[in-house]
């Protein structure tokens, strides 16, 4: 075991968003008891409330749940893509983890976000700047990282898509003439350019056709064991999270119901949601 | 010493899909596993042997009770209990599990799934390959598998590339249900062998099998489990 004192690479507590107006009641009038994320008095949605979890370096951590139950909310917290309504996090390598991420300037974000971290989206629209060429997108987040020299930037670029098998030869095409999977790894190429020590994953295979789905999640895999970097997999398709993690948060209308090692979610369930969730799997 | 010592563990499954229906798949079980001990366990089917062992691998949530685990640096952790990060690490270092069937891995060659838990350990791909080969040479697969995806292989071939996989990296503590059932003699010696030598270097085994074969030549004490329970535990005649 670890000597460190903290051994996580991120800490998350009471990761909160609301839409709307709470009211005193919101959080505990909504939630899974109460099949909804609705309050009842003020209408403000609860996207997701008191989500904490430890994650460690090179660990895989999973978020499975049903559609609008938080998933997409959690990780766009974390990488900035919105301001939480409450909540804390701390990114080991920002600061040694002893100032909270969640409330600096928006130019120590973006620092972070471009240095420290990798996102992946479902929809490539999201990851891609779909104006810029495969590689040009790749130099893209490299500048941003603080890269300067233009030879190497180019250098980087094949070598990321060789590794994520796009052809070099299209390096210089637009996105949009790509497939779907190829729009994928080009995503997955230019979130990990700077060897981020986290990527999010946000529902990475949906929509693509199985053979394909199946050759990502492998690129996945190997990347993982490859870079050792630390992954949170976002999927409602439990059979991504069983191939993908180690562990595992059950999310339902805005809460964690169920945390734990991935096989004992899948083989002892204890939330009956998850158990209602795995028994459709088998 | 003790490796391992179960202190009233009991089990139950809640199932709320089928209208609360409840299973008490364990009841108040005390075990002690000795450092380099073979533990065969036996019982009728449904009588709580592998839920016993997902216990102690914490695939299943023990429902009361402990289980005090001495790791090799000499600190006693309630696998019963535990955080989650503590049970991946012991699971990376001293704890292998050996399923009654291999769950396969997509797409990843039978030398590389066996060699996967070694890699974090020698951190080097080749190394541990090898290391792989060796131990499938040894169970007698053929050559022409060894770069070929488990998924296809017969249930024999499946077993042999779980239990390879289960004992390359030397587990202190090493869980393995029902290593030999599709296997012939031959393999089954090699296997009986295999976790023997593991045993001489300091590893405890608890196996459970219904060969008695093998129950024989490989474990140095036998428990009963019947109904959750353990009702007698027979001494190998010597
Ligand atoms: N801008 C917004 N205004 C109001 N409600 C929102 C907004 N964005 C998201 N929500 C709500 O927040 C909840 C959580 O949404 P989120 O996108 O995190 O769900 P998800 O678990 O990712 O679902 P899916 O599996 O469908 O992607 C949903 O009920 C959604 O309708
Ligand atoms: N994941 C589970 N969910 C619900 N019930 C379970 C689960 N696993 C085991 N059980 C129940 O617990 C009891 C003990 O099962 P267990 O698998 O431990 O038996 P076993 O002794 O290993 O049997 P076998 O020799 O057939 O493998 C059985 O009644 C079984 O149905
Ligand atoms: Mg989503
Ligand atoms: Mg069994």
């Amino acid at each position: 075991m670890s000597m460190q004192q903290h051994p996580w690479l991120l800490r998350v507590e009471n990761l909160t968003k609301i839409y709307g107006e709470p009211g005193p009641d919101t959080l505990s009038k909504t939630g899974p008891s109460f099949e909804s994320n609705i309050c009842p008095d003020t209408d403000s949605i609860v996207a997701c409330a008191d989500v904490s979890f430890d994650l460690y370096p090179g660990e895989v951590l999973g978020i499975v749940g049903e559609s609008g139950s938080g998933k997409s909310t959690v990780v766009k917290l974390l990488c900035f893509d919105m301001e939480p309504s409450v909540g804390n996090a701390w990114l080991r390598p920002y600061m040694d983890g002893a100032v909270d991420m969640l409330h600096v300037s928006g130019q120590q974000k973006r620092f972070i976000r471009h240095h420290l971290m990798g996102v992946v989206y479902q929809n490539p629209r999201d990851g891609l700047n779909f104006r810029f060429s495969s590689g040009g997108n790749i130099a893209e987040k490299l500048i941003m990282a603080g890269h300067m020299h233009v030879g190497r930037i180019r250098e980087r670029a094949s070598f990321l898509l060789e590794k994520t098998e796009v052809p070099i030869r299209r390096m210089d095409d637009l996105p949009a003439s790509f497939s779907g999977g190829m729009q994928q790894r080009v995503q997955i190429a230019k979130a990990i350019a700077n060897h981020p020590p986290l990527l999010f994953l946000d529902e990475v295979t949906t929509g693509l056709d199985v053979s394909v789905q199946a050759k990502v999640l492998d690129l996945i895999r190997e990347l993982q064991q490859e870079l050792g970097v630390a992954m949170i997999v976002v999927s409602h398709d439990l059979s991504v999270i069983r191939m993908l993690t180690d562990r595992t948060l059950v999310m339902k209308n805005g809460r964690v119901v169920e945390s734990g090692l991935t096989d004992q979610i899948l083989q002892d369930p204890q939330h009956p949601y998850t158990q209602l969730l795995v028994s459709s799997l088998l | 010493m003790n490796i391992v010592e179960v202190r009233r563990l009991s089990k139950q499954f809640e199932l709320h899909i089928l209208k609360e229906k409840r299973i008490q798949a364990l009841e108040s079980i005390d075990l002690d596993i000795a450092e380099g001990e073979i533990i065969g366990l036996t019982g009728k089917s449904g009588s709580g042997k592998s839920s016993l062992m997902k216990c102690l691998y914490r695939t299943y949530l023990s429902s009361a009770g402990h289980i005090f685990y001495r790791t090799g640096q000499g600190r006693v952790i309630d696998l019963a209990s535990a955080g989650d990060h503590e049970i991946i690490q012991l699971r990376k270092t001293e704890i292998r599990y050996c399923s009654q069937f291999l769950s396969v891995i997509p797409r990843v060659s039978a030398v590389d799934v066996v060699s996967e838990p070694l890699m974090p350990i020698l951190k080097d791909r080749a190394i541990a390959q090898e290391a792989a080969k060796d131990l499938l040479e040894r169970l007698g697969l053929p050559k022409g598998l060894w770069d070929a995806y488990p998924v296809t292989f017969s249930g024999g071939e499946q077993q042999r590339i779980n239990v390879a996989r289960a004992i390359i990296s030397r587990p202190r503590l090493l869980l393995i249900d029902e290593p030999t059932a599709s296997l012939d003699t031959r393999t089954k010696d090699v296997v009986i062998d295999l976790i023997r030598s593991l045993k001489t270097a300091g590893t405890s085994v608890l196996c459970i099998s219904h060969d008695e074969y093998v129950l024989d030549r490989l474990s140095d004490r036998r428990l009963h489990l019947q109904s959750g329970r353990i009702v007698h535990s027979i001494q190998p005649s010597l």
